[in-house]
């Protein structure tokens, strides 16, 4: 049986952990409406982009040398996993339901024989992964620094897996993230960057045969298509900026509820032992009086 | 006669509506887009688009490369960073060149130390044209 003092302290300390899951709630709250409108301001480009190179896709001749980054290298050999997480946690499952994913797709791929490679972006992906997959591990890109994620933060990774990709290291370019649905859902997603995973074809033939270029479709697809991996990036990031918010507001949600009732339960305990004490001393005097 | 003209950024759509022309800083030239132009895609290199809404009331806005596709649905533009032209001064410019003159230096390939200076020799030009 605790004491009074233990039971006080106790729901004191309950208290002020309620005050400060509450604040981080309403902080997230903030910051998921300005993620929310980031998110969704950048969707056009992607939409847009996405649309000239199914039209620029289509124009191409059949015979005509394409970049590696549309069509790839032709083999599956060696993955690149390129997983975005975030930089703190508090989120829920936020991390460690993107990081499941990414469990499953490396380990079915190594079991099939292929190579994997990893590339972090943000810290936490890192922190649950590294002891899995301590030598599949490429780099760890933190955003700790980057305040608002603009494009100039996804296309310095854009141009990292461009690098690693004209360097020879992988073969297929696969990005993971989270999908911003709604505030209580976040769809973890494999997004395949490279080789290019183009929607349905049929979808953009509207005249495609008289389209002129300049200077030529080569040099186009040469400048769009590095463009279009910063692109996904960013739209990962910002996607991922969102999701974040969302899972860290419902989670503080639910952890200020709990705390609620656990001030609720141990309030009850506490008025319970102390009127237990009154009684006792009540009749501790009065079965002394009657003694008497 | 109309043109539908979309200018969009990573960040954000910033215009979109109908105008009567739209001048594009395309890589071999300027070019104006009217209505009714032939399905046409550019590389853009830094410049200013200048956005004829109606006579007498135009827009001009920096973009720092890009592409542009014209449609018969109408002109997209896809920018890589884009201003009002009121708002760009010489520090954000300067800026751009000292980037495009580290990629100068820091090229690896004969390609891309020729795109990177092409780009500052743009960027320098363009300063001057603008006379800030």
């Amino acid at each position: 049986m605790p004491s009074l003092k233990d039971l006080r302290n106790r729901i004191a300390s309950v208290k002020a952990t309620q005050k400060i899951t509450k604040a981080m709630q309403m902080v997230a709250a903030a910051k998921l409406r300005r993620a929310q409108t980031a998110a969704e301001s950048a969707r056009p480009y992607a939409e847009r982009m996405e649309k000239v190179l199914v039209s620029l896709a289509g124009a191409l001749d059949a015979g005509a040398q394409v970049s590696g980054l549309l069509t790839g290298t032709g083999r599956d050999e060696t993955h690149l996993l390129v997983v975005c997480t975030a930089e703190r946690g508090l989120c829920g499952a936020f991390n460690s339901s993107i990081a499941r994913l990414v469990r499953d797709t490396a380990t079915s791929l190594l079991a099939q024989g292929k190579t994997v490679k990893l590339l972090f972006v943000g810290k936490k992906g890192h922190d649950i992964l590294k002891r899995q997959f301590e030598r599949q591990i490429l780099e760890l890109i933190e955003l700790r620094s980057v305040r608002t994620i603009g494009f100039d933060t996804a296309e310095s990774i854009g141009r990292k897996i461009v690098g690693l990709y004209d360097a020879g290291e992988f073969d297929v370019c696969t990005l993971f993230f989270s999908k911003f649905k709604s505030v209580i859902t976040q769809i973890p997603t494999a997004q395949q960057l490279i080789p290019l995973a183009l929607p349905s074809e049929g979808a953009a033939t509207e005249g495609l045969g008289v389209y002129e270029f300049e200077p030529d479709e080569e040099q186009i697809l040469k400048t769009l298509l590095p463009r279009n991996i910063s692109v996904q990036v960013l739209r990962a990031l910002l996607e991922n900026a969102a999701s974040e918010q969302g899972a860290r507001m419902s989670a503080m949600d639910s952890a200020s509820r709990n705390a609620g009732e656990m001030i609720k339960k141990q309030t009850l305990k506490y008025n319970r032992s102390r009127q237990a004490m009154i009684t006792k001393e009540l009749i501790e005097i009065i079965s002394g009086a009657e003694a008497l | 006669m109309a043109i539908h003209f979309e200018l969009v950024s990573p960040e954000k759509l910033l215009f979109s509506g109908d105008v009567e022309s739209v001048v594009v800083p395309g890589s071999e030239g300027e070019l104006t887009v009217l209505a009714g132009h032939a399905p046409f895609m550019s590389i853009l290199r830094p410049g200013v688009v200048a956005i004829s809404e109606a006579p007498g009331k135009s827009q001009r806005l920096f973009v720092r490369g890009g592409f542009a596709d014209v449609a018969p649905s109408g002109l997209t533009i896809l920018a890589e960073h884009a201003i009002p032209l009121d708002e760009l001064d010489a520090g954000l410019l300067d800026a751009d060149i000292r980037d495009a003159e580290e990629d100068v230096a820091d090229a690896t390939t004969d390609d891309a130390r020729r795109a990177a200076s092409e780009k500052r020799d743009q960027l320098r030009e363009l300063k001057a044209a603008l006379k800030i």
